[in-house]
């Protein structure tokens, strides 16, 4: 075996960093879904009557769907009556006014995760809503966005606090019946992220979340609703790391956003979920659905994700261009190594006049890894003027992986404009061999040529996520030298 | 004690072996032309020196400023001061030229003590090589050989060479695929490179970079062996009479190249 495979074997076999289980005692429900269930999760968090119909509408209609198998992934049946579809931090009962009044075990999870919450609250600018399991447990910066009118907290209390500007925006971009796993998270989910930016106001901080997954056989079921009235503009941070465990978890979120009139919403995931040990046994299944609306004119919504964890990712952020001259954005590196399975891409779907979407997908493999880019275009009739721009990159390290590609397009206007590329390519040992001649390492040499190959979509990055999604691609900085 | 000592050096590719007992002594600031027909080998000596796996070492010693060579890996050799211009430059899309070269050098330099150097500091140290070579800047902002032609690739290999400034340069048939205004300037840039603490490989097939490159010392390969060696006049020579005229065979198919 040649020495630039075994190096590329070493850092597709590295351990996930992040495994441990907080002791953090969880209130949690039993096993299981029902009617009674839904009613309780509802009941639970003191919900509106409407938000129950809701939930049990979605529920009713999910025991009539079947689970999707069209995706390019293989896993066992999951059984949905073992799943536990509730659990909130005991700690939660005694609300935390303050950071001090956190359980410290809690604070202690972010720091091993390199999330030190204070040190971001005082040095980064940075807001956090951080989900650990399903409720939210500390906010900050609240106050300074609510005195220019940005709503940023957890979904919970955006349903008691603002219950009109939840009822009116949920579900309007992801239906609850829109597909089996959205609509379980319709009936069970228990808590999210909301964010309303009003007209005109530019949010003045890049907003991140980060989720957890801690208690032991619970499913995390969040929903995130992203609002930018006109004129205005929010960048958004998701990112997560899940300690290291043996059961699957599932894992269904729903994300949908909302963008009027030249509004801006630019929402940015790096996600690492549990993804499994060597063998491909454990780890978290991903199943998201995520989706923009670009309702109004001149709005634009753009998608950057980073995805290296997971046993299995399901997810297609994609955005509805409705509004004339409205902008689509997807800009993706997805990893799969060991036995993991990446089914992911975007849909455009061209509604109004002169809109534009662009597609870079950038696709790596390693290990036994499954990547799989699915992607579609759609230009309706009326859509004149469309343009997008695809370009779906492969990458393969070692020769047990696969990458494959599936663009869907399906234009009915014919003023549109479609381009479409895609390559794929291999770290060859001659890179890695010149590489090492002028003294750089094989290992460093394979970050170097990944790095280089992810560069587009890590400019689409957040500053404050560029450094994250490096250290989770092992990979060192491309500086821009001249 | 000289720099470079090779031994009674044999090395296979797969199950054919290609060098079948080199011996060489370079001492620094000498530099010593390795022709050949092709598929003498030469290549594969370059290569061997510089450590690419392809090639099993089967005999042989190589002592390199007193260190065992073939004991340290590749990065490690470069890091101790051998530098090899490819005879096919490799391209990598994706990372930029300045970047890479800037990596190298930095590692070369922890290496040896010294401390890295930043964006600016790397600019300011390189100027005057770009401008030797005739590196424009948008040709260190490109991805490291990706679209060069060939002059470019063969500039580049020898801009990184000034740039890194090694102890033993190897260079395998920098004059392939070279116009001779091409020729002249990659030439001008490895006699600039010329001094006392440093020894030059150069590897040719043809006389003429020699004339630009003058060595102090000519060897010829045939069959896996040094078969003459002499001095500068050897070259010309070869050039009048070809390598009939010492009685080798040139095989019409070039093996031993990566």
């Amino acid at each position: 075996m040649s020495e630039s495979t075994n190096t590329i074997e070493t850092i597709a076999n590295q351990e996930y960093k992040w495994g441990f289980v907080s002791d953090i005692e969880a209130d949690a429900i039993p096993r299981g879904l029902s009617e009674d269930v839904v009613r309780l999760i509802s009941a639970k968090k003191h919900e509106p009557e409407w938000l129950l119909e809701w939930r049990l509408k979605a529920y009713r209609h999910w025991l009539t769907m079947t689970e999707p198998t069209w995706a390019n992934v293989h896993y066992p049946k999951i059984d949905y009556q073992d799943i536990i579809y509730y659990a909130a931090p005991k700690s939660r009962k005694n609300a935390p006014k303050s950071l001090d009044e956190v359980d410290p075990e809690l604070l202690r999870t972010y720091e091993k995760l390199g999330i030190p919450l204070q040190e971001r609250e005082i040095l980064s600018g940075v807001a956090v809503d951080a989900v650990f399991d399903s409720v939210s447990v500390a906010t900050t910066f609240k106050e300074k966005l609510k005195a220019m009118g940005v709503i940023f907290g957890s979904f919970s209390e955006a349903v008691q606090e603002y219950p009109e500007l939840v009822r009116q925006y949920l579900g309007t971009v992801v239906p609850s019946s829109d597909n089996f796993f959205a609509a379980l998270n319709s009936a069970v989910f228990s808590d999210g992220s909301f964010c309303y930016v009003p007209k005109g106001v530019r949010c003045p901080m890049e907003l991140s979340t980060y989720f957890r997954i801690n208690a032991k056989d619970t499913g995390q079921f969040e929903r995130t609703l992203i609002i930018a009235d006109e004129g205005a503009y929010v960048s958004y941070l998701e990112g997560c790391t899940a300690p290291m465990r043996d059961t699957n978890q599932l894992h269904a979120a729903v994300v949908e956003l909302v963008a009027l009139d030249r509004a801006q919403i630019k929402y940015s995931t790096v996600q690492n979920w549990y993804p499994g040990d060597k063998n491909g046994k454990g780890g978290i299944y991903n199943f998201v659905t995520k989706r923009g609306a670009c309702r109004g004119v001149n709005s634009k919504i753009s998608w950057t994700q980073v995805e290296t964890g997971s046993a299995i990712t399901w997810k297609y952020p994609s955005c509805l261009l409705i509004g004339d001259h409205s902008v689509g954005e997807f800009y993706s590196v997805a990893l799969t190594n060991n036995y993991q399975q990446a089914d992911t891409g975007t849909k455009m779907i061209h509604i109004g006049k002169n809109t534009t979407s662009t597609i870079v997908s950038k696709g790596i493999s390693a290990g036994h890894g499954q990547n799989t880019y699915r992607g579609g275009v759609k230009i309706l009739k009326n859509a004149t003027g469309a343009r997008n721009y695809s370009q779906c990159d492969s990458l393969l390290l070692g020769d047990q992986c696969g990458a494959h590609t599936f663009p869907y397009l399906e234009v009915k206007n014919t003023s549109s404009q479609l381009e479409h590329e895609a390559s794929t390519s291999k770290i060859g040992e001659d890179q890695i061999f010149y590489c090492r001649q002028r003294g750089i390492s094989s290992e460093d040499a394979v970050s170097m040529i990944v790095h280089g190959f992810c560069k587009e979509v890590f400019r689409e990055l957040p500053m404050e996520f560029a450094v994250e999604a490096q250290k989770l691609l092992g990979v060192s900085l491309e500086g821009s030298v001249g | 004690m000289a720099l470079l000592e090779i031994k009674d050096l044999h090395a296979t590719v797969g199950d054919r072996e290609i060098l079948k007992g080199i011996d060489l002594t370079v001492e620094a600031g000498e530099v010593h032309a390795i022709m050949g027909p092709n598929g003498s080998g030469k290549s594969t000596l370059a290569q061997v020196l510089a450590g690419r796996e392809l090639y099993h070492v089967t005999g042989g010693q190589v002592t390199y400023d007193g260190k065992d060579l073939l004991a340290l890996s590749p990065e490690d050799r470069a890091r101790e001061g051998i530098f090899l211009a490819f005879q096919y430059p490799v391209e990598i899309p994706g990372v930029s030229n300045m970047y890479f070269l800037k990596a190298a050098l930095n590692t070369i330099r922890k290496h040896r003590n010294l401390p890295e150097l930043d964006a600016m500091d790397f600019l300011e140290r390189i100027r005057e090589k770009m401008t030797a070579m005739n590196m424009d800047q948008t040709l260190l902002n490109r991805p490291v050989n990706a679209g060069f032609s060939g002059g470019e690739k063969k500039r580049n290999e020898i801009f990184q060479m000034a740039v890194l400034e090694p102890r033993l340069a190897i260079l395998d048939e920098t004059d392939s695929g070279l116009d001779i205004d091409a020729l002249k300037l990659v030439a001008a840039g490895v006699n600039a490179m010329r001094s006392a603490e440093r020894a030059m490989i150069v590897v040719t097939h043809y006389q003429r970079l020699l004339s630009e490159i003058v060595p102090d010392y000519v060897h010829v390969l045939a069959d896996g062996r040094i078969v003459k060696s002499g001095g500068k006049e050897l070259a010309l020579e070869l050039e009048a009479g070809g390598y009939a005229a010492l009685g080798i065979q040139e095989e019409a198919e070039a093996v031993g190249k990566a």
